[in-house]
């Protein structure tokens, strides 16, 4: 666990080190385009399970992590959409604090999706008496639930703050950005509503973590998509 | 300086045999009678040892007869019983015996406690000195190694253990943990005991016969509850402990269903232990629901034996490592060592009281 948690710590100061050179050459927060949103995205990762990891005591954690983010990273280094800027970019101070707290809650809804593949992976082995030898490395079902719960709630604080300060930027949004970031947050409250209303078992409230982060990352990639015709 | 043990286990002894020479002796007498320089007795129920060094050879039989309940006494062709190991063999022994290898139940963590115990006893006592010190400090260093290294302590190996480790890979701590026991058998109550070793306090015991039920529920500090009120507990508990002599199943997927509605984000753990089985198989297809058999459990506890087992060439590799090494220091270090301390000093020995 103390490998995974300082590797995760590496690769996250060189991602903070690269946010903060981009951001300082741009003279805003550096999510303008969907290569820079990407890197962000895989940053929030390796900064909620910095805050997470230890906090709640989650073996495997950083096992499940360290792959995401190098994925996420390898996405945006190959995929050729680091698009250039012209020139200085605007800043709006209320939209940069819309698009990072969003994304930083975006973080969080990764890490319950990881939660809910360690949780599926470990109520199979249960449920069919087939023990690997993961079994024995990973948490107790019940400890997991409570991580995806309270992830769940700190992403979802999040992305409303951000919603609500999307109101504020003094300028028109996109209606398809309006639409898709309203239909992650009702996604999300629809999961938390189920788990506290029990309409949920909590095998489906991380199948269904699975599903929102997959939904919420497609998402994202319309919303930003949407948002280089409209970067201000 | 010559490192030898000599010892008694189950591998060669029987228990009337084992038991007519442990815990008699005191590692004092094998240094006064036996003409040893440095002395340890390792002394627990599968096995009875004395690690020493001395400058001369000192017979296995002096040995026995100072570990022999009545020192006075023929020791009536015992000693052929006991195996002797020198100098190397004996190091690679200790080793062995310290990793868990030559248990009884390969893997068995108990016995490293118990040499930390003989050694700190042994150290305080005086009779362990340089050549025990180093000896023994290095046999925990590669016991600790083998542990971590190989898995040949993963997994546990009887039904009721097997039962625990899946109690706490559901619920993680098990002191909020409620537990139903239904029909009061020799196994369900050893379960019980090994659940309530690892926290668990709120127990309800259901018997047929309410006599039987009310004596579990002493002797388990929980409490009876009667045999036609146990279904009604489903909806509280979180695992149920089943071994009546039914000889048709007690619990149905159609009868447990609806109980379960309410508490659909809590788990329940059924260790079926009961043959003919108590609760229906199909229960297992209920959300939430993990339903364990008596052969299922067998069969975890069999698996993690034979991955022990497969660990054992993993773990001879890092102790062969560790004698030669050994041996190599013994042979630059200690024999020409004269200004050696002849005792290990108090920070050097000492042994962190959570290690033992």
């Amino acid at each position: 666990m103390r490998f995974n948690f300082f590797a995760v710590g590496l690769g996250f100061i060189f991602q903070t080190a690269f946010l903060s050179i981009r951001g300082h050459v741009l003279g805003r927060c550096p999510i303008t385009n969907l290569f820079e949103v990407i890197v962000f995205v895989a940053w929030s990762v390796a900064l909620f399970y910095m805050v997470v990891g230890p906090a709640y005591r989650l073996s495997l954690m950083g096992a499940f992590t360290a792959p995401l983010v190098v994925l996420l990273q390898l996405f945006a280094l190959f995929a050729l959409v680091d698009q250039p800027h012209h020139g200085r970019l605007p800043a709006n101070p209320w939209l940069e604090f819309h698009a990072s707290i969003s994304l930083v809650a975006y973080g969080a809804f990764a890490l319950a999706c990881i939660a809910g593949v360690m949780y599926l992976v470990q109520e199979r082995q249960l449920k069919t008496h087939h023990l690997h030898s993961i079994f024995y490395h990973l948490p107790p079902l019940t400890d997991l639930f409570a991580a995806i719960t309270r992830l769940l709630w700190w992403g979802f604080a999040l992305y409303t703050l951000g919603l609500v300060s999307g109101f504020f930027v003094g300028e028109p949004l996109p209606w398809m950005q309006i639409s898709c970031a309203i239909g992650v947050w009702c996604l999300y409250g629809l999961i938390l509503q189920g788990r506290y209303l029990r309409w949920f078992a909590p095998k489906r409230v991380a199948a269904l973590c699975i599903i929102g982060f997959s939904a919420a990352l497609t998402l994202l990639w319309g919303i930003t998509f949407t948002a280089q015709t409209h970067t201000p | 300086m010559n490192l030898f043990c000599v010892g008694l286990s189950h591998h060669n002894a029987d228990v009337e045999t084992r038991e007519y020479f442990a815990g008699h002796a005191e590692t004092d007498c094998v240094l006064r009678n036996a003409g040893c320089n440095e002395a340890l007795l390792l002394s627990t129920c599968n096995r009875v040892e004395v690690y020493a060094a001395a400058e001369s050879f000192v017979p296995t039989e002096q040995i026995a007869r100072c570990l022999a309940r009545t020192q006075t006494v023929e020791l009536d062709g015992h000693v052929e019983t006991f195996y002797r190991y020198e100098a190397a063999d004996c190091v690679r022994h200790l080793f062995r015996v310290a990793s868990g290898l030559d248990s009884m139940v390969v893997g068995e963590t108990e016995i490293l406690g118990q040499a930390k115990k003989a050694y700190e006893a042994a150290r305080t006592a005086g009779a362990a000195g340089r050549y025990l010190h180093r000896l023994f400090q290095r046999a925990f260093r590669v016991a600790k190694q083998v542990r971590t290294h190989t898995e040949i302590t993963r997994g546990a190996v009887s039904v009721g253990s097997v039962a625990v480790d899946l109690a706490q890979k559901i619920f993680g701590d098990l002191q909020n943990c409620k537990v139903l026991v239904l029909g009061a058998g020799e196994t369900s109550e050893r379960t019980v005991r090994a659940l309530v070793s690892r926290g668990v306090a709120d127990l309800r015991v259901s018997n047929r016969s309410p006599e039987r039920a009310e004596a579990v529920a002493f002797a388990v500090n929980g409490r009876a509850v009667a045999f036609e009120h146990w279904t009604e507990q489903c909806g509280e508990i979180d695992i149920l402990i089943t071994s009546t002599s039914s000889d048709v199943p007690l619990l149905s997927q159609e009868k447990l269903a609806p109980m379960l509605r309410h508490r659909i984000d809590r788990p329940l753990f059924i260790i079926d232990i009961a043959v003919p089985r108590d609760v229906a198989p199909d229960v297992n297809a209920l959300d939430g629901v993990y339903l364990y058999d008596i052969d299922s459990l067998q069969s975890i506890a069999e698996q993690s034996l034979a991955t022990r087992r497969e660990q054992i060439a993993a773990a001879e590799k890092i102790i062969s490592q560790h004698v030669a090494e050994f041996d190599e220091s013994i042979a630059r270090g200690l024999n020409c060592s004269a200004q050696a301390p002849e005792h290990p000093t108090v920070g050097e020995s000492s042994l962190r009281s959570s290690e033992l």
